[in-house]
């Protein structure tokens, strides 16, 4: 029996169609039988960043209306055996699908894999609660920006009225190091210590994560750019390992937070 | 009927008149007796104005019959009602009261568009986060950070405070004042409290030991009392 999650934030293009692929990607590479959801009908992405448009002959709002069944839908990514993608529709709107709809699927897609991945629009309205419906737990992306992280916490303070879903786990997505010293950006510990929910992971702003998404083939495949180690590493943190933050990751630890307490800057 | 049992006594004091309302006799018989005694001798037209004190002593009054009580004394030109105290209080009244007097315990986080609101004092154990909002008819006790907005004494009480272990809030509301963060960005402060300075009428942020003068017994029952 699987476990479904769901990523979601909010705010829109803070990356959560990019961790959905990545987090995916490196899961299947640890072995593990992963399937995707998009849930974004309409504004279809996880395909093309995953470079499997060409392949799809059904989509999620087929299942749901049971134009098919979900094993005809689902799209064997190239690379990988145990990594499928359930694709979004590109024509039908949004009310095409509902929350007991996706349940379905993926309660039955639970069956079959260990992961199942939930790719979730941005916003609070219909889609969102389409994509949360059949998820065990969540994941919450937001970038070192205020209008974000204040989005993230709206969704978190949602997130949390859900019956049946753990507290949601974070993911801070596209820092740059400098503008964080500079001020100019929120740093790590500021945003936990608003948010107050575990920390999953740390992603760079990576050129490489556009590059890749821009050939169809998610950065997590290359063996060590930042981005990539950034997103294997959240991948076993998924499956229970403890991995520590690496080092752009830049946690300045409790020393930090006390001498903040007591008003010293360092 | 008894005339030495008198429905009304007048007394005067410093503050003015206090009519001393009979607990025994019929309210019909209090109306006969107020309009004649106001009629009668109490007060020259020539005075200034007197205040009056209405002492119910352990009679409960609906508010119709207090209004039909406040028209006779108001028809005297020169009386002005300052007060009707009563030992007695409705189940309802009661109840409210006691709300008014609690002390809510709260433990969670506030968070962007969600708002918390209590009767009486609310003691928040957690943070307030940007874009979240709290308020209470009393005062707002917050064991976390204010990042947010702070409503305290929202059905009017001025002597409210909003205390904070750590307070960057984005609006502080007290009553009907308001006071919000300055346009550059600021480092919040640590122990603080905020409360209606009534000379400026302006929202002030003070050390939170401040308290220790400026509402001095603060929460204290009897205290609240009088606010209540
Ligand atoms: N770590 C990163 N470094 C650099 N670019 C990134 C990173 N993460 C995401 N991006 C880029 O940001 C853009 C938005 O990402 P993505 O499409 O994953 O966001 P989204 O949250 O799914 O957006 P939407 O709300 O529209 O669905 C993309 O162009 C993507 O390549
Ligand atoms: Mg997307």
């Amino acid at each position: 029996m699987g476990e479904a999650i769901v990523i979601t934030s909010g705010k829109g293009g803070v990356g959560k169609t990019t961790t959905t692929a990545n987090v995916g990607t490196s899961l299947a590479l640890l072995g593990k039988k992963v399937c995707l959801i998009d849930t974004d009908i309409g504004l279809r992405n996880l395909d093309v960043v995953m470079g499997l448009e060409n392949r799809i002959v059904y989509d999620v709002v087929d299942v749901v209306q049971e134009r098919c069944r979900v094993k005809q839908a689902l799209v064997r990514d190239k690379r990988f055996d145990c990594l499928h993608l359930l694709p979004a529709s590109q024509t039908s709107d949004k009310s095409a699908v509902t929350p007991e709809g996706i349940q379905r699927i993926v309660a039955e897609l639970k069956q079959d894999y260990d992961y199942i991945l939930i790719d979730c629009p941005a916003g609070i309205e219909q889609g969102y609660k389409n994509a949360i419906a059949g998820a065990d737990k969540a994941v919450v992306i937001t970038t070192p920006e205020k209008s974000s992280v204040r989005d993230a916490d709206r969704i978190i303070g949602l997130l949390e009225k859900e019956e049946g879903m753990e507290s949601p786990h974070l993911i801070i997505n596209r820092i740059r190091t400098h503008m964080v010293k500079s001020g100019d950006m929120l740093d790590i510990n500021d945003i936990v210590e608003v948010l107050a929910i575990d920390l999953l992971g740390i992603v760079a702003d990576d050129d490489e994560v556009i590059k890749s998404s821009h050939h169809g083939e998610p950065v997590a495949f290359q063996p060590n750019t930042k981005a990539s180690i950034s997103y294997r590493n959240i991948a076993r943190r998924i499956l229970g390992e403890s991995v520590p933050l690496m080092s752009l990751e830049e946690d300045k630890g409790m020393m930090a937070k006390v001498k903040k307490f007591f008003g010293i800057k360092s | 009927m008894n005339n030495k049992k008198q429905a009304i006594t007048i007394k005067g004091t410093k503050d003015g008149l206090t009519f001393i309302i009979d607990e025994t006799s019929s309210l019909e018989l209090i109306m006969k007796e107020l309009e004649t005694k106001l009629s009668s001798k109490v007060v020259d037209q020539d005075q200034p104005m007197v205040k009056v004190n209405i002492d119910l002593g352990n009679r409960y009054l609906s508010n119709e019959m207090k209004e039909e009580l406040l028209e006779i004394v108001r028809n005297k030109q020169n009386l002005v009602i300052n007060e009707i105290t009563s030992n007695v209080l409705t189940k309802e009244e009661a109840q409210e009261w006691y709300e008014e007097l609690e002390i809510s315990t709260i433990t969670r986080i506030v968070r962007a568009g969600q708002k918390l609101h209590v009767k009486g004092d609310l003691l928040l154990i957690g943070d307030v986060n940007p874009g979240g909002s709290v308020s209470a008819t009393g005062n707002v006790y917050i064991l976390g950070r204010l990042n947010g907005i702070a409503h305290a004494g929202i059905d009017g009480n001025q002597e409210a405070i909003i205390a904070a272990a750590y307070m960057n809030p984005t609006q502080l509301r007290i009553s009907g004042f308001l006071s919000r963060s300055p346009d550059f960005e600021t480092e919040g402060l640590f122990m603080e409290c905020a409360y209606v300075d009534q000379k400026t009428e302006q929202i002030l942020i003070d050390r939170l030991q401040t308290l220790t003068t400026i509402r001095p017994g603060l929460g204290s029952i009897e205290r609240r009392m009088i606010n209540g």
